[in-house]
């Protein structure tokens, strides 16, 4: 029998025993070591790095909060509102409980930003890295929904017209799409029944997907292993004698107390939030959201929660006149470009089918068709950066002022579109969001040349470490 | 893998036909579970017709009632309201309500006015564009979105704009306008909405 050949444990003092008879009937030891104790993480981790363990963290307080307000809160469209703010005023420390999880839900989407980031400007996503970048990008999703059906729950204006606007964004798919947001809402407008189910997908469905997503991503980042800095593969200068990475170290212990001093700061900075600032100015906790909700109403001024203005800002941009003067054009020009690039013919024409039936369509589907297309495109195209990147380095270190300015511009348009999402609409403002909203494409659009003709500085043997 | 010669070729067919009958059995045992997401018999039940009392709307003034869980909106219009209406035909989208006439527009609202009677505008108040319930702008003048504003509706949403008779504007979010709901005059000062003529 194997088990019976395991090694005993030792070093667990009093422990030994037991740990060995666990040993024995599950992979107690192996698992520490692959994944703790004898995982080699890269040495010249930055504070960027901090932000993948504490999304981790921020993802287990909103389980345990959720928990909690779940004994509290009911939902049901007649008793939802009343219900929070039970919680709130009369609930033993009902509050801090909720204000846990409506700054948690700020603070996932801080953090989970903060770590996308970092791979965009270290590479982390370039092979053999790019499974692991696609399951993040699918537990963002999943966040994204589990953010967008949490925050019907409360049952305010806010809660009803966002939870509205988005259902209707389904409506705008061709022929099928009434259908699809009548069966989404499960009546014909937002109602008890919608209340009912996005409960459902709150706090079971897509916290299950959630949670097996990250266990993936874990897995897949053990796998292929961390990336760095200066984006170099440890891996390739090895320690003859041990066979360790000689830029490695084991993430238990070193990491593992970087990661809780992090967690520390991050207290501090959350509890600030959660005892002095909850509603953050109205931007974690929208004010007209204090009302109950009123499908006759819509507040004077809607806006969603920040952590979705920049595709919201996208969506208005789009309109007719963009349709004709950016898309149509652009699409155009994309397919030129693509077809003088790309040599052999079965591509070029590929591209010129998909060019014209793209143009059709842009010139007969409503332009409220297209905004839709454009905010889903904003998200998934993140799914396609491993194949964009182009760059003979991986790390922006080594990249040149092309690829520099572009994820400059790429930051200062992200940002432009947050803060036009939270403000109402006027000529100008429009202009601007259509502005950013060409900025943010052609950042990933044009990657795959701006990034080959870029210059680039050699990439170091070793990682560079002070 | 096994080399090919060792397959056990009436045992593979058996394998793929249990896997597919297993495949058809689980999207079949899927159909309940989706179906159940649709709107109850309950809930269909609801969309009954309401009646509004109309007497008391002052000229230049607007109600709103609830229909199948919307507001819907009955404006007692002014001269200077349907002349405004009258004159802005080239800013807007579809001024004639010729896109999905069936959906949007009864037949007896075919008309510049789009209602029965010139004088009362009815329409269900919510925007064709995400949903969101346009605010009132009855006010004529220069608007920050509009500077030769005749009056309408303003939606706080994405900026769409609607006039009087509820028509959409060009180059705006919204591809439509706004719904014309089923109606009738049950009296001079009652309207029963949700149904063409009583009894059909």
């Amino acid at each position: 029998m194997a088990a019976a050949e395991k090694q005993a444990v030792t070093g667990a003092g009093p422990f030994n025993g037991l740990l060995t008879w666990i040993d024995q009937r599950f992979p107690l030891v192996e698992t520490w070591r692959s994944h703790l104790s004898e995982y080699y993480a890269p040495k010249n981790f930055n504070f960027w790095y901090y932000f993948g363990s504490l999304a981790l963290f921020v993802l287990v307080i909103q389980i345990v909060t959720g928990i909690f307000l779940t004994m509290n809160y009911k939902p049901d469209a007649a008793q939802a509102f009343a219900s929070v703010e039970y919680i709130m005023r009369e609930v033993p420390w009902g509050w801090w409980i909720r204000y846990m999880h409506s700054t948690g839900a700020s603070f996932f989407f801080v953090c989970v930003y903060l770590h996308m980031f970092r791979a965009m400007l270290y590479g982390s996503y370039r092979k053999p890295r790019e499974l692991l970048w696609i399951f993040g990008m699918l537990i963002f999703l999943c966040l994204m929904a589990e953010a967008f059906f949490g925050y019907l729950l409360p049952w305010g204006q806010m809660s009803y017209w966002g939870a509205q606007v988005i259902v209707n964004l389904f409506d705008a798919i061709p022929v099928i799409g009434p259908d699809l947001a009548i069966w989404i809402r499960g009546d014909f407008v937002v109602s008890d029944a919608t209340l009912n189910r996005f409960f459902a997908y709150h706090v079971i469905a897509v916290p299950l997907a959630l949670l097996a997503l990250v266990v993936a991503h874990l897995l897949a980042l053990h796998e292929v292993g961390s990336s760095n800095p200066d984006g170099i593969e440890i891996k390739k200068s090895m320690d003859p004698s041990t066979g360790r990475p000689l830029d490695g170290i084991p993430f238990h212990p070193y990491y593992t107390v970087k990661d809780a001093f992090g967690v520390v700061v991050f207290l501090i900075v959350f509890s600030i939030v959660v005892f002095f600032a909850p509603e953050a100015g109205g931007y974690f906790l929208e004010y007209n959201n204090f009302i109950p909700a009123d499908p006759l109403k819509t507040p004077s001024h809607i806006a969603p929660v920040w952590y979705f203005t920049p595709y919201y800002s996208i969506l208005r941009a789009t309109t007719d006149e963009f349709v004709l003067w950016a898309l149509a054009p652009g699409v155009v020009a994309f397919a030129l470009l693509i077809i003088w690039s790309v040599k052999s013919s079965a591509p070029r024409i590929a591209v010129g089918v998909t060019a014209i039936v793209l143009l059709l369509g842009l010139l007969t589907l409503d332009a409220k068709v297209w905004g839709v297309v454009l905010m889903g495109a904003s998200v998934m195209i993140f799914f396609f950066l491993p194949w964009l990147d182009r760059s003979s380095v991986r790390s922006i270190r080594y990249k040149g002022p092309i690829s520099k300015s572009a994820i400059a511009l790429f930051v200062i348009a992200f940002f432009v579109l947050g803060y036009l999402g939270t403000e109402s609409v006027t000529g100008g403002r429009t202009l601007a969001a259509q502005i950013g909203t060409t900025v943010y494409f052609l950042f990933f659009f044009l990657m795959p040349w701006y990034s080959k003709m870029d210059t680039t500085r050699p990439e170091p043997q070793r990682v560079t470490w002070k | 893998m096994s080399d090919q010669s060792d397959v056990n070729r009436g045992r593979r067919s058996l394998v793929i036909a249990g896997a597919c009958a297993g495949g058809a059995a689980a999207v079949g045992t899927a159909v309940p579970f989706a179906a159940s997401m649709l709107p109850s018999e309950r809930a269909e039940a609801l969309g009954a017709p309401v009646e509004a009392d109309i007497g008391q709307l002052v000229p230049g003034e607007k109600l709103t009632v609830e229909w199948r869980g919307q507001p819907v909106w009955i404006v007692r219009r002014t001269q200077e309201m349907l002349d405004g209406i009258k004159r802005i035909d080239s800013k807007l989208a579809d001024p004639k309500s010729e896109r999905k006439k069936s959906e949007l527009t009864p037949e007896y609202a075919r008309n510049e006015y789009r209602s029965i009677k010139s004088e009362y505008l009815v329409v269900v108040g919510i925007c064709s564009h995400l949903g969101c319930s346009p605010q009132d702008r009855f006010k004529a003048g220069p608007e920050a979105f509009e500077r030769d504003w005749t009056g309408g509706f303003f939606c706080p949403c994405h900026g769409s704009l609607f006039d009087l008779a509820g028509r959409v504007y060009k180059n705006k979010p919204a591809p439509d306008n706004l719904k014309v709901p089923p109606y009738t005059y049950l009296s001079d000062t009652r309207i029963l909405i949700g149904e063409d003529k009583k009894g059909a």
